[in-house]
């Protein structure tokens, strides 16, 4: 029973919150939104330097041999920044997909150039009409003499338009196979857009694509366990994300509330706003305790232990990021529906973390169904 | 960053299950699992079997009579306790009264009291709060004049918890009426035989004689159970407050009375069907999990660091009050609705567990008798120990310096 991060660990989160506070302000941020990419390619260079793109993989392929509680730190961090570089899409999720489920030629290819900063990839697998379900996947892949062609549409897959390289789930008759696709594949199209925080993702097409059979991860039709490992750890990583930024959002409302005068005195004196203040405290502190649970339990070699604390997680971390985001947004009055204040995006982030990758009553209802077993 | 108990703290939660298995009575722990009345010697023989065992303070120094367990430890105890249906060890005496007595008493209240607190001999009862004292405790009126070597006390105390077994009971009681209220009041230890102590009843809402309303007409106290110094008694108080809400989490009960709920959910039929197939039950049953998962953990945080940094619990240990009450409380509320229909019945003599159902009741869950009544009578979690909404002051007060 340890709560502490170690001397290292410490040092990191020392580290990114200095860069952080130094070089990603939010004007910055606000600028970067605006732009092409829609994130700093420089940030990206010095995530590389400070060594968190090579963190979760094994020390063999140019990583860091961090685990999933290194990984909770960095996330929470960049939460903190409320930062738009594609690290949960490119790193988290298929770097930890690759980590976790690829041949070592495909690991080989991948991993040390992730860990570098020169290559990223972007997860295309769900489809529209499925919600959440992780099953749902319409679109094909046929076996030809010269691999397999790719026939379908991707939707909402987050990082694609700088992703190199898309993980593209397919039926194969009765299982779901995965690939590793190059982006510039003939036969791919791509419809980018920006998401209501900013970031960027793509709906995407894929038409014959041919690819060879070097590109398959894992065996056909057994892809769904692999792609669902993959989803829970990004999870676990989206929880660290959602209380890094509760925190802050905690800070700056307790500042609010300690400076904004009315009726001749600083409105943390009215108990009504105390109260809700406290309530945010509380809802962080337990929203903390589940994305632990959820770091330590996602490494466990148990699915189902896995699968439990990570739906426990999200969908609690979800229903605490709802009333720490709304309370903030309320508590600062007409400054909290204004786009020049970063106290609006913070919520708005923790809105889309809690509808990414399965929304808290999707995981409420998982967690759930675990009671009908035991 | 790790959430695993050590080899050295399993193998304790392992001897505490033994001792449990071998020495706690089962007519008593089936009367803590199916939520029968207990009676006063069901409390004390579980304390002399502790005691036996030099366990009756898991939260006591060892120079004290305790067993100087860590906090963790003392989580595991707990836990298993609860999980077996061991009474609960009432704190009065155990987690209030005597953190004070050490902490400000002199060498020969210590001698004298704390011996009688681990073995069993004195019950312990609580005079704080007043009819006119409730969240502001500070208010209280009861007033106690010098007399010589004695003082004289005289006034009324409310929500008495179960002090129609008590002997002694600790008071505050106001010796100044000068400055703040707060620099008023004392702290007295009070022997319940004393002339001019009445006791009265207040039923509660589940029909039981839990609690009293205690008067003072001129009752003498020696001036030697006095605790510290005259008018510093508000600064005992909240140090003894503070000790109070640590145990209030209460995750080793709530983690039983969730595996209760869970075994009632099984077995209640709605139709053909388990209720615990019905999704919206069971949604609600792993809401309220949730919030206990994530308690537990914070709990665990919370104990750790007071293991570490040797320090009693601070405002933190607001936050672990508030959820363990609401927690507890959806609990009450989920076991009463599984029952159906067969919440209605009122059936106050089942609470005694050698009452047998008649053969006009052979439908009736005899074993699930109390579970309306410990609903009404939960409400009462997050009123006592300061209300929640005196801990969320507590909380913006103390922690966010609003």
């Amino acid at each position: 029973m340890d709560f502490n991060y170690t001397e290292e660990q410490l040092a990191l989160q020392d580290t990114l919150r200095r860069f952080i506070s130094r070089d990603y302000g939010f004007e910055h941020r606000r600028a970067l939104v605006k732009s092409d990419d829609g994130f700093d390619r420089d940030a990206w260079a010095t995530y590389a330097e400070l060594g968190i793109l090579a963190l979760p993989f094994p020390e063999d392929f140019g990583g860091l041999n961090g685990n999933a509680v290194d990984s909770m730190l960095v996330m929470e961090m960049l939460g903190r920044g409320l930062t738009l570089e594609p690290y949960l899409s490119s790193v988290i999720l298929c770097g930890g997909l690759i980590r976790d489920a690829a041949s070592t030629a495909q690991k080989e290819n991948y991993l040390p150039s992730i860990a570098e900063g020169k290559h990223m990839l972007a997860l295309a697998h769900f489809e529209a009409g499925g919600r959440y379900e992780t099953g749902h996947v319409n679109s094909t892949a046929l076996r030809n003499s010269d691999g397999w062609a790719l026939t379908g549409r991707k939707a909402v897959v987050l990082g694609a338009a700088s992703a190199q390289t898309l993980l593209v789930s397919a039926r194969t008759g009765d299982g779901i196979s995965l690939f590793l696709v190059d982006a510039q594949s003939v036969g791919i199209s791509l419809r980018a857009y920006p998401t209501q925080d900013g970031a960027r993702a793509a709906e995407i097409e894929l038409n014959q694509v041919q690819i060879g059979p070097e590109t398959q991860i894992g065996e056909t039709g057994e892809a769904l366990p692999i792609i669902e490992r993959a989803l829970d750890y990004a999870n676990a990583a989206l929880c660290a994300e959602a209380v890094g930024i509760m925190s802050a959002l905690n800070e700056i409302t307790l500042e609010y509330l300690k400076t904004r005068k009315q009726f001749g005195t600083p409105i943390g004196k009215f108990q009504a706003l105390q109260h809700r203040m406290a309530d945010m405290v509380i809802a962080t502190e337990q929203a903390r305790s589940m994305a632990i649970l959820a770091a330590v339990r996602v490494d466990s070699a148990d699915a189902a232990e896995r699968r439990r604390a990570v739906a426990a997680a999200k969908a609690y971390v979800t229903q605490s990021a709802r009333l720490v985001g709304q309370q903030a947004v309320q508590m600062h009055g007409g400054m909290g529906v204004v786009d020049e204040l970063n106290v609006g995006h913070y919520f708005i982030r923790l809105t889309m973390i809690g509808l990414t990758f399965g929304d808290a009553d999707y995981h409420l209802g998982r967690f759930s169904d675990t009671l009908l077993a035991a | 960053m790790d959430l695993d108990f050590t080899t050295e703290q399993l193998a304790f939660r392992a001897e505490v299950r033994r001792f449990l298995d071998e020495k706690l009575p089962r007519d008593i722990s089936r009367r803590v699992l199916e939520g029968k009345r207990l009676a006063k010697d069901d409390f004390v023989s579980w304390q002399r079997i502790l005691n036996a065992q030099h366990w009756g303070a898991s939260g006591w120094p060892v120079a004290f009579g305790g067993t100087g367990w860590s906090p963790v430890q003392q989580h595991i105890f707990d836990e298993e306790c609860a999980d077996a249906g061991a009474p609960m060890q009432l704190p009065f005496g155990l987690k209030m009264v005597a953190p004070v007595i050490m902490a400000f008493g002199n060498q020969a209240q210590q001698q004298y009291f704390l011996p009688r607190i681990i073995d069993g001999t004195d019950w312990w009862c609580q005079g704080y709060s007043e009819p006119g004292s409730g969240s502001d405790l500070a208010s209280l009126k009861t007033r106690a004049t010098r007399d010589g070597d004695h003082y004289i006390v005289s006034g009324q105390k409310t929500w008495n918890t179960l002090g129609q077994f008590a002997d002694w009971i600790f008071c505050l009681v106001r010796t100044s009426t000068e400055g703040r209220q707060q620099e008023g009041i004392s702290f007295l230890l009070i022997d319940m035989k004393t002339p001019g102590i009445t006791v009265r009843p207040i039923i509660m809402l589940d029909g039981e004689h839990e609690i009293n309303e205690v008067w003072f007409e001129d009752v003498r106290v020696p001036v030697e159970n006095l605790i510290g110094e005259e008018n510093k008694g508000w600064t005992y108080a909240k140090f003894l407050l503070g000790h109070e809400r640590t145990g209030i989490a209460g995750v080793g009960r709530a983690k039983r009375e969730l595996k209760k709920l869970k075994e009632i959910a099984r077995q209640e039929m709605s139709g053909a069907r388990p209720l615990i197939e019905d999704h919206r039950f069971r949604d609600r049953i792993a809401q309220v999990e949730l919030e206990l998962m994530a308690l537990e953990i914070t709990n665990l945080r919370v104990i750790s660091a007071e293991g570490e940094k040797k320090r009693a619990p601070g405002p933190e240990a607001s936050i672990l009050k508030i959820k363990g009450s609401e927690i507890q409380q959806m609990l009450t509320e989920l076991q009463m609705q599984a029952l159906g229909h067969y919440a209605l019945p009122y059936l106050h003599e089942a609470l005694d567990d050698t009452w047998q159902a008649d053969a006009g009741m052979a439908h009736y869950p005899v074993h699930l008798a109390s579970l309306s009544g410990h609903y009404f009578n939960y409400r009462k979690t997050t009123i006592y120990g300061g209300s929640n909404e005196i801990q969320k002051n507590i909380i913006s007060q103390m922690i966010l310096g609003l």
